[in-house]
């Protein structure tokens, strides 16, 4: 009998959500647990700040460049290497359980497997795997799916349709009459994508992915090997969690985050200091992704707003936080909690106020880029606790799942598995992380590629729409932790940065060719 | 707002060997993945796709000459729809088939864009196989004319 695997993703997270890390409303009680008795990694850096191509990377352990889904809407081929799939080799069950996205789901002609499990009443499809063998859809022999909405064609939705038609209203309305991200405001203030829901607690995507766990762990015999990835939708946009709840954080006692200058000049001084689209998309002159509110325009955004949506989130975080202590108990009652490692993060972060912005984009900063990742190894593993500073990257976490399942990583894993201390780090040459962002879409195209290394994040440019290629960013993580002045064209720093931009360059992997095609906004 | 996505494959297969399948309307959903069946009366064509939606469209040229094929799908979601298929001579026996799509909401422009892609990678494949259910309703029809 092996290590059982634990894999809890949250959505749009963002680092400071939790106490651990240092968050100062929300209580996140369990997961703080788990980092006290595991390794809180500091410095966890995505591949690429939205779902799909982020999705992808920690199921295929590659960047973007490698496993193809280079923006939101290009599907991951089916046949796609997948750590699901070496585990279930081996033996493991395997399941999924809450939002996959590493297809579109705007699939009006039904083209795409994850939208179609739960109509076809069979968990899983046949598909064959990377190396020519046949078995369970990317590896998973269990597959039940839910998103932000009760509405569409995944099993979250057809439960709710199904069981609760009364509460689908209730819910906010991702998309507006134009199928464009919505932005209708809501709550108190009318801030963006949020809403009052009435929804009973039990029957909301959070609870709802933690109950589904429990019961296929419950299907389990005592001595099966296990990997569960619980993947919850939140605390991703919408903010519409159950009304219930939203006593637990009242808006008043948020305070306005570090990275939101409150003057409207000092904001638009910093974001001139960077490439165009940032500021273009602030005054609402350009949306360069499909990711955020077409309609909305950043800089109408108020104090009052945004503490209301940093509220809700942190309710959304805290219900998150109880399911995942539900789930643990569940495993424990088993007897399984001494052989049980639990990896928690995210996809993506979400600017949260930062600068002014809300949601996400081709932003290569802290908001987006500092992901919460916390690793709880087995406790028969006897792995001391530790902090690790050291740069890592979710392309790390399928070689991870090899480890501790007492594998070898293949060949097509391009990270290594997590240190369990900055000596580890070091030892294995840990020292840098890639970030990839393209997008092309409705006339507008943005490509960026950035390391995060030596306390340093750096960001080149390639040719787009609004930019010539010429453009960067750098910023010291030390001394400009919200990341307001760039360096790129300070001189005294350029050979840090011209160091960085070659180590960038010598480390990017080479570009899937031909690039895969778009199939939906997302 | 609106969009036009277009998208475009070379297929090594005479034009007029293109145009029997792309100018014959009642074949459609055997070479547009997620198109599950499609019916034509006059110039009306029903399709139903892979998630049981149900749109009706206007034939609104399709043109032997020219070798190109547009329709319009009314009502929906759609405030505004245009497709225009075109079939282009390169070489004896080879041709660019485009497939573009104009449409309000922008995000439904793209979501057939995507599927429209997989759709010419289809029939790039049935052609140059020289087989496949399109090829063979095709053949079936002209069976049945003579």
């Amino acid at each position: 009998m092996g290590r059982k695997i634990l894999f809890i993703t949250t959505d749009q997270q963002r680092y400071d959500t939790l106490g651990c890390n240092g968050a100062t409303y929300g209580r996140t009680p369990v997961v703080d647990g788990l980092a006290a008795q595991g390794i809180r990694y500091e410095r966890a850096v995505p591949q690429s700040v939205v779902c799909m191509p982020s999705r992808s990377t920690m199921l295929t352990g590659q960047h973007p460049s490698t496993h193809g889904v280079w923006m939101n809407g290009v599907a991951l081929p089916v046949d796609a290497p997948s750590v699901a799939a070496e585990l279930h080799r081996v033996g493991y069950r395997t399941a999924l359980v809450g939002k996959p996205h590493f297809e579109p789901f705007l699939d009006p002609f039904g083209r795409f497997t994850e939208n179609g499990l739960a109509t076809a009443g069979t968990p899983t499809a046949q598909s064959r795997w990377q190396d020519g063998t046949i078995g369970p859809h990317r590896g998973f022999d269990h597959l039940e799916f839910a998103t932000h909405t009760p509405m569409g064609a995944l099993h979250y939705a057809r439960w709710m349709m199904a069981e609760h038609p009364e509460a689908l209203g209730g819910f906010y309305a991702v998309l507006d009459n134009d199928l464009e991200v919505n932005a209708a405001g809501g709550g108190a203030t009318g801030a963006p994508q949020l809403k009052d829901n009435p929804v009973a607690r039990e029957w909301y995507h959070t609870d709802w992915v933690a109950d589904r766990t429990i019961a296929w762990l419950d299907g389990l015999a005592a001595d099966d090997d296990w990997f569960a990835w619980m993947s919850f939708p939140d605390p991703h946009h919408p903010w519409d969690p159950p009304s219930s709840e939203l006593g637990r954080v009242d808006p008043k006692d948020v305070p306005l985050p570090a990275g939101y200058p409150e003057s409207a000049s000092e904001r638009e001084r910093i974001l001139d200091g960077k490439p165009r689209h940032w500021r273009l998309w602030y005054d609402g002159t350009l949306v360069s992704n499909y990711e955020a509110p077409t309609k909305w325009v950043p800089a109408h955004l108020t104090p009052e707003q945004l503490c209301e949506v940093n509220a809700r989130n942190a309710v959304e975080v805290e219900l998150i936080d109880e399911a995942i202590g539900r789930v643990l108990a569940a495993v424990a009652a088993r007897g399984w909690d001494d052989d049980l490692d639990v990896i928690f993060t995210t996809d993506h972060g979400e600017l949260g106020g930062d600068f002014g912005l809300l949601f996400k984009g081709p932003y290569h900063v802290d908001g987006l880029m500092r992901l919460p990742l916390i690793w709880r190894p087995a406790p028969s593993a006897a792995v001391a606790p530790a902090t690790v500073t050291a740069p890592v990257g979710l392309v790390d976490l399928a070689p991870t799942f090899c480890q501790i399942a007492d594998l070898a990583p293949t060949d097509w894993m391009e990270g290594q598995a997590l240190p369990v201390d900055d000596d580890d780090a070091a030892g294995r040459g840990m020292e840098r992380v890639i970030t990839e962002w393209d997008s092309a879409l409705m006339g507008v195209a943005v490509h960026l590629r950035t390391i995060t290394r030596d306390d340093w994040v750096c960001t080149t440019y390639r040719p787009g729409t609004v930019h010539d290629g010429t453009e960067g960013e750098l910023y010291s993580l030390v001394d400009d932790p919200l990341q307001q002045v760039n360096l790129w064209d300070d001189p005294a720093v350029q050979s840090v940065r011209d160091e960085l931009v070659t180590d960038l360059h010598d480390h990017l992997m080479a570009e899937r060719t031909p690039r895969l095609p778009v199939e939906a906004p997302v | 707002m609106r969009a036009s996505e277009r998208r475009e494959r070379v297929i090594q297969v005479s034009a007029a060997r293109a145009w029997e399948v792309v100018g014959r309307p009642e074949v459609l959903h055997h070479w547009f993945p997620g198109i599950v069946d499609c019916t034509v009366d006059g110039a009306t064509r029903t399709i139903t796709t892979g998630v049981g939606l149900s749109l009706s469209e206007d034939i609104l040229t399709n043109d032997s000459l020219q070798r190109r094929f547009q329709y319009r799908i009314s009502g929906g979601l759609f405030k505004e729809h245009l497709a225009t298929i075109d079939v282009i001579e390169l070489t004896d026996e080879s041709c660019l088939v485009t497939y573009a799509s104009d449409a309000d909401p922008a995000t439904m422009a793209i979501v057939l864009g995507g599927a429209s892609a997989a759709a010419l990678a289809e029939l790039a494949d049935q052609l140059e196989r020289g087989s496949g259910p399109a090829l063979d309703a095709v053949a079936a029809f002209a069976g049945a004319v003579r």
